[in-house]
Formats: C-alpha cells, structure tokens, sequence
C-alpha cells in the first residue's frame, strides 16, 4: 500500500462526501475521516458500492470514551464526548480505511449501519454495552459480553476498574449475591505524559 | 397425538462441544433449528480496559490470554501496533523468528482445532493424534520462553531473547528409566532449531497419517460435507476472515495481500475452497499444516545462517543487560525507568492486524501520549464468527450446530476478551 494510493483515496473521500466529512487525515500509512453523524449511512452505502471504493468487509467497530484524553497533561477534550469508529476493507482493492464519528453524551445516538454490512450486528451490541452509544435501527440491542441485569456502561473512563458491585454465593440464602465492591482501587503505576525529548 | 410445536433448547455453557463457555439459545422446529442465538460474555474479564491502566509491556502477558492456542500471534499483532506508533524497525533476525512461532502457532492452533472438531463429530483418535504433535511444539515454545501456553515472547522492538543453542533433556526418574530417556532425548541433543527442524521432517507424514482418518471418510464427509454452507459474498458481508473466509473460495490472506515483518520473502501458496462448507475449511486448515511446515523450514534455513540482534538498542524500551547495571549509572537509571513508570507512546493511533490462525486479528491503539493506552481495541475473529451462527445454523439439525461450532474454531478467550 503506497501513500500515493492512500492520498487518492483521500480525495476520492472529499469529493464524494463534501461537506458531509468534517476532516480527513493519512497518519502512519492510514487514513481517517472524520464523518458527520447524519451522513454516516448514506457514506458507508456509497463506500460498499462505489467501484472505486469497493469496501466489501467491515473489518470492526469500537466505542471510545475522549472524556480524559490528555487529562494529565492538563489538557481538556472540547469535542463530542464518545466516538465511533469503523475500520473498513476492501478485499478487492486491498485497501484500509477508518471512519469516525463523533456522538455527544446528551444523546449518544447514531443510524446503525447493519443494513451496509451485517457483520456490525454484535460490534453495535459491544459498544452499547460498553460504552451506551445507541445505534437507531439495531434490529437487537441488548447487552453482549457484560452479566444478566448489569447496570453502567463498564469501558466509560468514570466508570472505576474494580467495577461498583462483586458476588458471592450465599449460603443462608441459597442463592448468588451481589455487593458492594469490598477492594479499594489503586493505581501501581501513575499515568503519566511525557513531552517529545524527554530524557534524551 | 398432540401436534409437535416449536421449544427453545438451552446448549451450554458447560457442555464440553461448546468449547469453552458458549451459552446457546436454540429455537427448535423438532429437530431443525430456527434460530440460534449464541449468550456470550461468560469469560469477560475486560481486557481492553485492564490494558487502559497498565504500562505498555505489562499487558503483553494480557494477549496471550486472549485466544489461548495461539500466544504468539495475539501479541504479534500488540507488539506491531506499539512499534508502529513508535516508528522503529525489528532486527532483521527478530522478524524471522516472530514468522517462524507465528507458523509454529498456526500449527498449534490448527492441531487443537482439529482434535477439538474430530473429537466432536466423532473421531476420537485424532484427539490422540494432535496431542501427540502439538506436544513437541509447546516444547518449542517451552525452550525459548521458559513457558508452554502463555509465552510473553515478543517484546517491542523484537523478542525477548535469542534462540537457545540447546535443548533441556529428560531425565530419568520413577516412570523413564534410562533407555527410554534415551529414546526420548534423541532428538534434543542440538538446538532448537534442529530440534524444529526435526519437526518439520517428521510432519508432513503425520498430516498425512490425519487425512487417511478423515478425507475420504464417509462419516466424516456426511457430517461435513454440505453443511453450514456461505457464499464467498456473504462471508465478506458476515466479516469472515481467515480460514472461514477462504473456505468460500475467497483468496484472502494478510500475509501475502500486506505482509509482515518478512512474509513477503517467504515462499508458500494460499488455499482456498471451492463449496465454502465445513468439508472445505477442513481441507483449507490441512493445507495450511504443510504451508506452515513449509515457512518454517525456511525461517530454520536462515535463521542457522544468519546469527546478529533480536532486540532493538534502545535502552527507553528494552532493559539493558544485568551486567552493565552493575556498573554503569545510566543502564541503573534506565532499568529503574522502563520497570516503573514505562514507555510514553507518541500521540496518535494506530491499526495493526496480522494474520492468526482464526483470521484477522487487529489491535486498534489509541494513545494520548502516556505511558499507558488511552483505548486499546481487540479485533477477534472469533467474535465475528460466532455472530454468523445464527445464520449458518438455521435450517440445520441439533446435532450439525456441533459441527458448525468446531468448524468455526472458537476460543472464548478472544470471543469474550
């Protein structure tokens, strides 16, 4: 995959989409576009079937939480809190392509992109579990990898790594009990940011 | 006699042809399946977010246990993602060690794959079979990494150390008295990769010995055969990777299509099926035997001849020699910095996927700039798969879901993360 095949590609994207992308970026040999919430379908149809796109497969589709990015070197994310991001495949073209959106925490809700490539069935599941992003049109979206009955979106940067609630069985009662998380949380290792040069 | 209506049956979690902790939903039509719907999640143990509060080299360990039959090529695909953001370049002879235990994993994989599947549908011997082999190639994994599963071999910037220029020797004891001892250390008396090397002739035979069992058997092929069926279009639509992907006859494969470290010197032919059914991704996986027994004895060819450095110098990501901390301050004060507080990645994010013996599996790294990963995405192909269950199984008998499960070769370890 040489650049230049990736930059046609890029002006392939903005002129197709217009005003419909916000941004488009090639980093590391990879290309991002940032796509405007209301556009998502109607660009991914146009991916899938334009014959000089040819985006056959759907290779994933994750959450992400922004809310702390670069919180410690003090540094505030002014954007949509959550994102959703598409990697994308054409196994014609032998080409990579990721999408972004961007979804804000009043309402995390996006179109669904199932009726494009099905295979985003239980990765639309995953990060509405995860994360709560809703996705309008998901024939299905119940939780996925979290317990029967959980409550909270795990993969959210509030919510703590030891989790709110732990289980045991109960003897007395007979059954499975949840409580109160007994661990207090501790960080071995502080996240730190390091500048460009540090310690050279 | 009343008439017989449509139930649901409850399959697992803890049935042993679930392979691990697959709960299944099946609405039943008799014997027929309507729907299946797979309850995954019972082996989640957040992996993604645990990485989120660790240095970066301490989760290395985390993707071993993803999918746990194939170690190396879960942190394969971790290393590369790191190393790209970072933008340094593997020692020559580090990659072909990382190619050659990719290979080494595939035929890990695949042997616990097939003993799984045949066991399943009924060939109980073959369980006995890829034990048998899959034995001396943990040994391998044993030599290099001082552990049989979960090797935590490569590191950013290459692998943890070179190849050992002996094997460790049985012993007599209660159970080997000294001439089977003998018999058993006959192939260990030189390097690794001779001992590899060894493997690699004695192999092919053995695949061959497999397909005796299996290809023209007519159990086989009627439990096989014509079941769970996916057209090369839809197996793109469904995300299929891998050996699923190519079962349907669709030529796919990273390591030719985008290679990798240096399968692009590596001579070896892709397989692909004709009917896309359970039959042909068993052709496909057995083919894939030979070709990684083919990889792998030119990986031992060069690697003989080429001695030099499986590590990157640079003492921010790889801890300086024992022997230098002794003496030299700064090699202290590195060591002290890599083990407490880590590397800082440069902001920015990163793809990478290499091609696991299930299909295509990717980490998408996001990073702030800290020394830890602002989000870390697993791509399993497993989980992908095992959402195209529903619509392989519909149609089929109870006892063809089964089949459709080993074909798929799920482990839960990467389906759950």
């Amino acid at each position: 995959m040489t650049s230049e095949r990736l930059q046609a590609l890029q002006t392939r994207i903005e002129e197709l989409a217009g005003d419909r992308i916000s941004g488009s970026d090639i980093d590391l040999n990879e290309l991002t576009v940032d796509v405007n919430v209301d556009a998502l379908v109607d660009i991914c149809l146009a991916l899938r079937d334009g014959e000089q796109f040819a985006f056959d497969t759907l290779i994933d589709v994750c959450g992400i939480d922004y809310s702390a990015y670069r919180k410690e070197a003090g540094g505030t994310w002014d954007g949509a809190r959550f994102g959703v991001i598409y990697h994308l495949l054409s196994t014609t073209r032998n080409q990579r392509l990721r999408l972004r959106v961007f979804v804000d925490e009043s309402s995390p809700i996006l179109e669904s992109v199932i009726g494009v490539w099905p295979v985003a069935n239980w990765f639309e599941r995953e990060a509405f579990d995860l994360f709560g992003i809703l996705f309008e049109g998901h024939p299905d979206l119940r939780r996925i990898l979290t317990d029967y009955g959980f409550i909270g979106h795990p993969f959210r940067k509030d919510f703590p790594l030891s989790g709110h609630v732990e289980m045991r069985y109960d003897e007395e009662k007979g059954r499975v009990v949840y409580e109160p998380v007994s661990i207090e949380p501790r960080v071995l290792v502080p996240r730190v940011i390091r500048d460009e040069g540090y310690g050279v | 006699m009343s008439e017989l209506h449509s139930y649901t049956m409850n399959f697992g979690p803890q049935h042993p042809a679930a392979h691990g902790v697959l709960r299944l939903v099946l609405e039943m039509d008799g014997e027929v399946i309507k729907r299946a719907d797979p309850h995954i999640g019972l082996l989640h143990r957040a992996t993604e977010k645990l990485a989120e509060s660790k240095p970066y080299n301490q989760s290395i360990g985390y993707m071993d246990r993803l999918d746990y039959v194939s170690m190396m090529c879960n942190e394969h695909a971790y290393v590369m993602a790191i190393e790209k953001l970072l933008g340094i370049e593997v020692p020559l002879r580090a990659q072909y060690i990382r190619v050659m235990f990719d290979e080494i994993t595939r035929i890990l994989n695949h042997l616990l794959w097939l003993a799984g599947h045949g066991l399943d549908i009924g060939a109980m011997t073959m369980f006995l079979y890829c034990f048998r082999e899959r034995e001396d190639l943990m040994d391998a994994y044993e030599a290099v990494s001082g552990a049989r599963l979960h090797a935590t071999y490569y590191r950013p910037g290459g692998v943890y150390r070179d190849l050992p220029d002996r094997m460790p020797q049985y012993e007599t004891s209660k159970w080997h008295n000294q001439k089977d001892v003998d018999r058993l250390n006959e192939n260990r008396q030189g390097s690794l990769l001779d001992f590899i090397w060894d493997f690699t002739e004695r192999f092919p035979k053995h695949v061959d010995e497999y397909e005796t069992l299996l290809t023209d058997n007519r159990i086989w092929k009627q439990r096989t055969v014509g079941i769970g069926v996916v057209s090369p279009e839809r197996a793109k639509a469904l995300g299929f990777t891998g050996p699923m992907l190519r079962g349907s006859g669709v030529e796919w494969d990273l390591r030719k299509k985008q290679p990798y470290e240096v399968y692009d010197r590596m001579d070896f032919d892709i397989p692909v099926g004709s009917e896309g059914d359970t039959y042909d991704r068993y052709l496909v996986r057995i083919e894939e035997f030979r070709q990684s027994n083919r990889i792998i004895r030119q990986c031992v060819e060069w690697l003989r001849n080429n001695p030099g450095s499986v590590m990157v110098d640079d003492h921010k990501l790889v801890p300086p020699d024992r022997e230098a901390m002794k003496h030299d301050m700064e090699a202290l004060i590195h060591h002290f910095k890599l083990f407490t507080e880590g590397y800082c990645l440069p902001e920015g994010q990163a793809y990478s996927a290499v091609e696991h013996p299930k299909g295509e599996f990717g980490i998408y790294l996001v990073s702030d700039g800290a020394n830890k990963p602002y989000r870390l995405k697993i791509r399993a192909p497993g989980f992908v798969h095992l959402s195209a269950l529903d619509e392989m199984a519909r149609g089929h008998m109870l006892a063809d879901v089964v089949a459709l499960i080993g074909t798929q070769d799920i482990v839960f370890g990467e389906v759950d993360r």
